[in-house]
């Protein structure tokens, strides 16, 4: 165990196997950035240059021992070397249409309710608490988030009555897991199908079967006075709404609190080893009431984000169609940490931001696309790429002694 | 004292024992906390389900009165010279047990996991896949004569649903990958896989009217004849019997081979019956592949017996699989308890849905209703064994007390 947490603060040289590998992935990254607008070589030959040069960085760092990175090198080289040279192919009209300043934006967008509730869904997974529960809070998150909005007339309201509910039903939740002692999993997914019933009849009841009343109070875009103009980057961030740059300041905000605080520390002590964390003091089931509170809090903020963010107000029943599953998706294969679930969540968006723009090549296939996540986290489990590790007291109730 | 000490029954000297024998008390209330537990969730869930009925304006009663006359339980009730109720009832009774037929086989693939000591979230996806086969070798093969044809449709795509669950079972067994997360990730993938394959321009999609995304419907030779109603109408086939089969299948294998002795062993404690000689890991994937295999069989009896064709909006809408869990939990994994279960919730969803008399109670708020009581239902399932724990300590805390007295 020391071995391991040695092996990662050993600090980083430059030809350490472990930059290599990194340096290997931006190259993949960057074989397909070059055939796409804005620059749009026309040549095979960059593509397939880096593409190679990652995938030689990536065997290399795998003969070195850094196997999961270097294997990632090189399947990031495979993918951009084969992408690139696709684009350089492709007429740069349609590159135009699909590969935009947008697109970027659009994968900001879709990636947004994922961090949410990705990040939700770690904080309470780190205090040792499974959360399958994580697409039921994000829909009364939308919900209520919504209703608030139009019956407090502004959208603050409907953000702080969203957290509201998030958190209670995220306290049910907690109070199966931690007191009775319940299957996590079961009340997860108890959760889900309440959530699903009490939104679906109350938006039913509320609003009898009509679409909620056009121009309530959403949360605004943040436009960013200089940004705006410039080329490229102006479409893409100039213009994002509030929630999304919440969700990325949530990113390293979570990940300070979780690893260089004294309450990080013992949410994570009562993740691995609560008996040990009981033992010096810790209180185990207050920490993961909260921690569960939170991540409800953080899912439904998620859901308000569809519902009164980028939905621009509107609600339809089961509005989240499986983005807390995405979510739960986004935070495995981001191995439990702040930046990984980030990071999933981020390629989880631009998968869906490209299924939408892909139509203008093959319409059918656009729809396989959006299997992607759940098929890199099924690879991501299964330890092809590396072992994912969840915390060791994950879902496992607690008992005093 | 002889007597071993982790039967606190047997603690009690046989000469304290009251007249009505406080020991044979106990043991019947025990036995029949087994079922009692049950029956109190679903009233529990109802009460509270009513609770929120009655909150927002409407009356509990008259609500779940139209969704029994909904589910045609009245049928049960007609009077023969009432030919006016007979002829809705019926037809709703058929319905109800059209879909109880389904979530039979869909609980029974997620109790018969659980058996084993895995929790199958993914009957959703092993049963949309049963569906993509059985829709597939229904509409491939027109013209084959009908016996084989229905026979290879069932067996497809009940061997395509076992695949499916087999995945998961084979990445628990060889790396450990927990069956929760790999069946919440084969659900979407086969939720899309299908999108795909019945969307627009999809292979299976339908050869006569491009713009929309619908299968093709499944040949006369592979349709599952009819033996109640009209099978214009959507009468009832005979999956219904297969079903009910499935449920002396399912307690045979579990109770009188050895199967599944080793599978119930490893549900027990693998630790102990890796310790005993059996296999884990191959129980690990047979029993995630039988369970797969139950959910596969749901979704050939669904397009052979009365779907006949399946479009993308029905995978994104559709949820029968997800409806298995709250069944098995409630039926505590038994033969028995899932058949009753599956009846209360096809009872539920049929009436609460398309049977409803939209004058009785709006079927928007019913159909909302039955995924609230469902939730309810899992939640508290979930905590029956604090119940069953209270009502042991309360048990032993009496068991003390008499010790004490004596």
């Amino acid at each position: 165990m020391t071995n391991h947490v040695a092996r990662f603060e050993r600090p980083l040289s430059a030809f350490s196997p472990r930059s290599v590998a990194i340096g290997g992935i931006v190259a993949g990254v960057i074989a397909f950035w070059v055939a796409i607008p804005p620059f749009t070589a026309r040549s095979v030959l960059f593509p397939v240059l880096l593409g190679v040069l990652a995938i030689a960085g990536g065997i290399w760092a795998v003969s070195r021992g850094r196997r999961r990175i270097g294997y990632g090198a090189v399947a990031a080289g495979i993918l951009g070397m084969a992408l690139g040279v696709l684009a350089t192919r492709s007429s740069s009209g349609n590159l135009q249409i699909v590969f935009s300043a947008s697109l970027i934006a659009s994968m900001l967008v879709f990636a947004t309710p994922l961090t949410f509730g990705a990040i939700g869904g770690m904080i309470s997974e780190r205090s040792g608490v499974v959360n399958v529960g994580l697409e039921g809070m994000m829909l009364m998150g939308a919900f209520w988030g919504v209703y608030a909005a139009d019956k407090t007339g502004t959208w603050v309201g409907g953000l702080a009555i969203a957290v509201l509910a998030g958190g209670l039903f995220a306290l049910l939740h907690a109070v199966w897991a931690v007191h009775l002692r319940a299957d996590q999993i079961v009340s997860g997914i108890a959760l889900n199908f309440l959530a699903l019933g009490i939104t679906g009849y109350f938006f039913a009841q509320l609003y009898h079967e009509q679409n909620i009343p056009a121009g309530i109070s959403t949360v605004p875009n943040v436009k960013i006075p200089g940004v705006s103009h410039w080329s490229f980057i102006g479409p893409a961030i100039g213009d994002l709404n509030l929630l999304v740059w919440i969700g990325i300041l949530l990113v390293p905000l979570s990940y300070v609190v979780l690893f260089k605080t004294a309450i990080g520390l013992r949410i994570r002590a009562c993740g691995e080893h609560p008996r040990a964390a009981d033992t010096v003091g810790i209180n185990v089931y207050g920490v993961r009431y909260a921690a569960v509170i939170v991540s409800g809090m953080l899912a439904a903020l998620g859901g308000a984000y569809l519902s009164i963010g980028f939905g621009g107000g509107s609600f339809t029943e089961n509005m989240t169609e499986g983005r807390g599953f995405i979510a739960l998706a986004a935070m495995i294969f981001g191995n439990w940490r702040p930046f990984g679930a980030w990071g999933a969540a981020l390629l989880f968006g631009f998968s869906t931001a490209l299924a939408y723009r892909l139509p203008t090549y093959s319409s059918s296939s656009a729809i396989l696309f959006q299997a992607l996540p759940y098929v890199l986290t099924l690879i991501a489990v299964a330890g092809v790429i590396g072992r994912s590790r969840p915390p060791a007291a994950d879902g496992r109730p607690y008992v005093k002694q | 004292m002889t007597t071993p000490r982790e039967d606190p029954v047997a603690l009690i000297p046989p000469e304290d024992e009251p007249a009505e024998s406080f020991a044979v008390r106990l043991g019947v209330a025990q036995r029949a906390a087994g079922a009692a537990v049950p029956f109190a969730t679903a009233l529990i869930a109802f009460a509270m389900g009513g609770l929120v009925v009655l909150a927002t304006g409407h009356n509990p009663w008259t609500a779940y009165k139209g969704i029994f006359d909904g589910a045609g339980l009245n049928w049960l009730f007609h009077v023969p010279w009432d030919t006016n109720t007979i002829h809705l009832s019926a037809y709703n009774l058929s319905q109800t047990l059209l879909i109880t037929t389904t979530l039979i086989l869909t609980g029974l693939a997620v109790a018969f996991a659980f058996r084993c000591g895995l929790f199958n979230i993914g009957g959703q996806g092993q049963y949309i896949v049963g569906i993509v086969v059985a829709n597939w070798i229904g509409v491939s093969l027109a013209g084959w004569p009908t016996l084989p044809h229905i026979l290879l449709g069932i067996v497809g795509a009940t061997l395509a649903g076992g695949l499916w669950a087999g995945i998961a079972g084979f990445l628990k067994a060889t790396t450990g990958a927990h069956e929760v997360i790999s069946t919440i990730m084969l659900n979407w993938i086969a939720i899309w896989g299908a999108s795909y394959l019945f969307g627009q321009n999809g292979p299976l999609q339908n050869t006569q009217d491009r713009a929309s995304p619908v299968s093709a419907q499944v040949a006369q030779s592979a349709r599952l004849p009819v033996f109640w109603g009209s099978s214009v109408l959507q009468g009832l086939d005979i999956g219904f019997f297969i079903a009910l089969a499935m449920l002396v299948v399912f307690y045979v294998i579990l109770n009188r081979t050895t199967l599944g002795y080793e599978v119930r062993a490893v549900g027990f404690n693998p630790d102990a019956a890796a310790y005993g000689g059996i296999n884990v890991k191959k129980n690990f994937v047979v029993a995630m592949a039988i369970s797969g295999g139950f959910a596969g069989l749901a979704g050939a009896l669904d397009m052979l017996g009365y779907l006949f064709q399946f479009g993308e909006l029905d995978v994104q809408a559709t949820q029968i699989g997800f409806l298995g869990i709250a069944v098995a939990l409630l039926g505590r994994n038994t033969a028995i308890g899932t058949g009753l279960a599956a009846f209360l919730f096809g009872g539920l969803l049929y009436g609460t849905t398309r049977g409803l008399n939209p004058n009785v109670f709006d079927p928007s708020l019913a159909g909302n209703l039955t995924s609230m009581i469902q939730g309810l239902i899992v939640l508290f399932v979930g905590a029956d064994v604090v119940i069953l724990y209270l009502w042991n300590a309360r048990r032993k805390v009496r068991l003390r007390a008499q010790r004490g007295a004596a």
